[in-house]
């Protein structure tokens, strides 16, 4: 355990003083979307991990950057403010969905079709708007100039590389948590609500409980990722396709593990980004296509994902050699006794 | 009563004919195999795009065309069944959902980079009628006359076939179908093959109103799901009438303020509804 915190802190601070070793702009770029995404994709997972398939997560994503944005724009109220004040609407609104959705026993299909009007509503709501929130054109924050801690906003990239190591640390911590906490809800695999309940465990508030903590870090996420791209619009920042990308993302990452949405977050930006610089805009639409072909794939033959596979790889080759290691010992005592 | 009012009204009770095609599709689907299909309207899309390039670039008759457009429809409706529900039938929910998720990512984004996101019509203009000061589309009328004769031959079917009988019998218990001597696969196949027709027959409807473009599934797709939960899911005459409701919500709402706050307050009378009866509100 301890060796582990120590591996844990040692790569975190590589992690940290990577953008100040002199990396390039555009990987540095690169490297704070994955870690931003990253974020949201393990708070979806935080869910789906335990059969909750919420279609609902783009609203929490728009929640988290419209309203940051807004309250900047027009009341010059700071984001160190408005980000909370966004979280604190994405729980509310978790709890208005959440609350009566688990003590009614929406399960299934259900929740993910109720959660979807969630993600409609906050899309069609941010461009029906208009007037206020720029509807489908987006929205831009007013920049200040320079680097302004007030206004969160940093021309530097490796100050901002930085904020999001620590957005992505907080989701993977969240999701520690969760996993310390909820071995025995996981262990009755969530459907069996009832087997869940026989042992007595709350269900309803359990599942309350990831769902709020999965909305709120969604919001933050959704909140930084504004704040860094300095543009929101209800296309890429709310909404049912972005919740898509979400499911895309984690399931091929690997939604049982802690590594795994991230994964999912870097291969999605990595191949976005390649075919972008390979055929420029001609193929537009390609990256989505091979996405939704991989995620049918993966959801068929390999639904833990590749960091759940080479983990389980891994545990698996762990464990036939420890096999190997104590077969070995009871031989040679098998050996010695014979003698 | 403001004529306009009624007019509009008239707009959301067509409307509502083409979204309770949709929904009866999706219904049967859900009440024989179980599974939800996230994916239903992007087939429909694709049956749109049959539709424009045999009759608007290939010049085939009308009616050929809306005959292949469905036929297309239904195939995809087979493949959708065998390729991806096929394989984890049996899986929980969620992954059927994850998996018919990816068939909407892929067939929206297939679709962008076949046809771009241009927007494209099919070039049929239907004259519009006067009747007491109201004016209404003969495509919608045609539309909604096409969907309730859609759905009185499916109910037809189910009721008087041998076929029908087996889909009914297996909505009804899954488990004792096989002892009966009914092919589970050949039910489900069919079932998929009904549903994508539908699907088909829709977007051939649908196809006359609007431009088909590639994210036209995503203004139908969220609708048509509050719909069919409204109405409980599997519950075909529920899905009917939740149909006419909901897409009178929104012609009312769209009449007194906006067309997109109309369908925001069509989702949040749907959240408020769920609350009441999470079963659907026409659930026993």
């Amino acid at each position: 355990m301890k060796r582990n915190l120590v591996v844990w802190l040692v790569a975190i601070a590589g992690l940290a003083a990577l953008p100040f070793l002199g990396m390039p702009v555009y990987l540095l770029h690169i490297a704070v979307q994955i870690l931003l995404w990253g974020a949201v994709y393990t708070a979806w997972a935080l869910m789906g991990r335990f059969g909750m398939m919420s279609l609902g997560h783009g609203g929490f994503l728009g929640i988290g950057a419209y309203v940051p944005a807004l309250l900047w724009n027009y009341y010059g109220i700071t984001p160190w403010i408005g980000i909370p004040l966004g979280v604190a609407l994405a729980v509310l609104v978790a709890v208005a969905i959440g609350f009566p959705c688990f003590h009614l026993r929406v399960v299934g299909h259900y929740f993910a079709l109720v959660t979807l009007a969630l993600s409609e509503v906050t899309e069609r709501g941010i461009v029906a708007a208009r007037d206020i929130t720029g509807g489908s054109l987006g929205l831009t924050p007013n920049t200040v100039s320079g680097t302004s801690l007030f206004a969160l906003q940093f021309p530097d990239k490796r100050h901002f590389f930085v904020i999001a190591l620590v957005v992505w640390l907080v989701g993977l911590w969240v999701w520690h948590m969760i996993d310390g906490s909820m071995t025995r809800l996981s262990m009755t695999a969530s459907v069996e609500q009832d087997a869940a309940a026989a042992v007595g465990i709350n269900v309803p508030r359990e599942k309350l409980k990831i769902l709020l903590v999965s909305a709120a870090l969604t919001s933050l996420g959704g909140s930084m990722l504004g704040q860094y791209l300095m543009y929101v619009n209800p296309g890429t920042l709310s909404g049912v396709m972005v919740t898509l990308q979400m499911l895309f993302a984690a399931v091929v990452g690997g939604m049982y593990t802690a590594l795994g949405p991230t994964m999912g977050s870097a291969l999605t930006i990595i191949l976005m980004e390649s075919l972008r610089i390979l055929f420029g805009t001609r193929f537009i639409g390609a990256a989505n296509t091979i996405y939704g072909i991989l995620l049918i794939v993966f959801t068929i033959f390999m639904p833990v994902g590749i960091w759940g596979f080479v983990v389980r790889c891994w545990e698996r080759r762990a464990a036939a050699q420890r096999a190997r290691a104590t077969g070995a010992t009871s031989a040679q005592g098998a050996g010695a006794s014979a003698r | 009563m403001d004529i306009f009012l009624v007019e509009a009204m008239v707009n959301g009770l067509l409307l509502g004919g083409v979204f309770a095609l949709l929904a009866l599709g999706l219904n049967l689907i859900f009440g024989v195999i179980d599974v939800v299909w996230i994916a239903y309207t992007e087939l429909m899309m694709a049956g749109m795009y049959a539709m424009f390039w045999l009759y608007a670039k290939y010049h085939w008759p009308f009616l050929a065309a809306a005959a292949a457009a469905i036929a297309v429809v239904a195939v995809l409706g087979l493949l959708t069944h065998f390729l991806i529900i096929g394989p984890i039938l049996d899986a929980p929910p969620i992954n059927q959902l994850l998996a018919t998720g990816g068939l909407l990512f892929f067939l929206q984004s297939f679709a962008t980079l076949l046809f771009s996101t241009e927007f494209r019509n099919i070039g049929v203009r239907l004259p519009t009628l006067e009747v007491a000061g109201m004016f209404i589309s003969v495509a919608r009328l045609l539309a909604f006359g096409v969907s309730l004769i859609g759905v009185g031959c499916l109910y037809a079917f189910l009721k008087r076939t041998y076929w029908g009988v087996a889909i009914r019998a297996i909505a009804q218990d899954r488990q004792i179908i096989g002892l009966m001597g009914i092919d589970q696969r050949r039910v489900y196949g069919m079932t998929s093959a009904i549903g994508g027709a539908l699907a088909g027959l829709a977007g051939c409807l649908l196809v006359l109103q609007y431009d088909v473009h590639p994210f036209i599934g995503l203004s139908f797709g969220p609708i048509l799901f509050m719909i069919c939960v409204l109405g409980g899911l599997g519950n075909m005459l529920g899905g009917l009438a939740a149909a006419f409701i909901v897409s009178e919500i929104i012609a009312v709402g769209g009449f007194y303020v906006s067309i997109d706050l109309s369908y925001v307050l069509a989702f949040v009378v749907f959240i408020g509804l769920m609350f009441w009866r999470p079963r659907g509100v026409f659930t026993r």
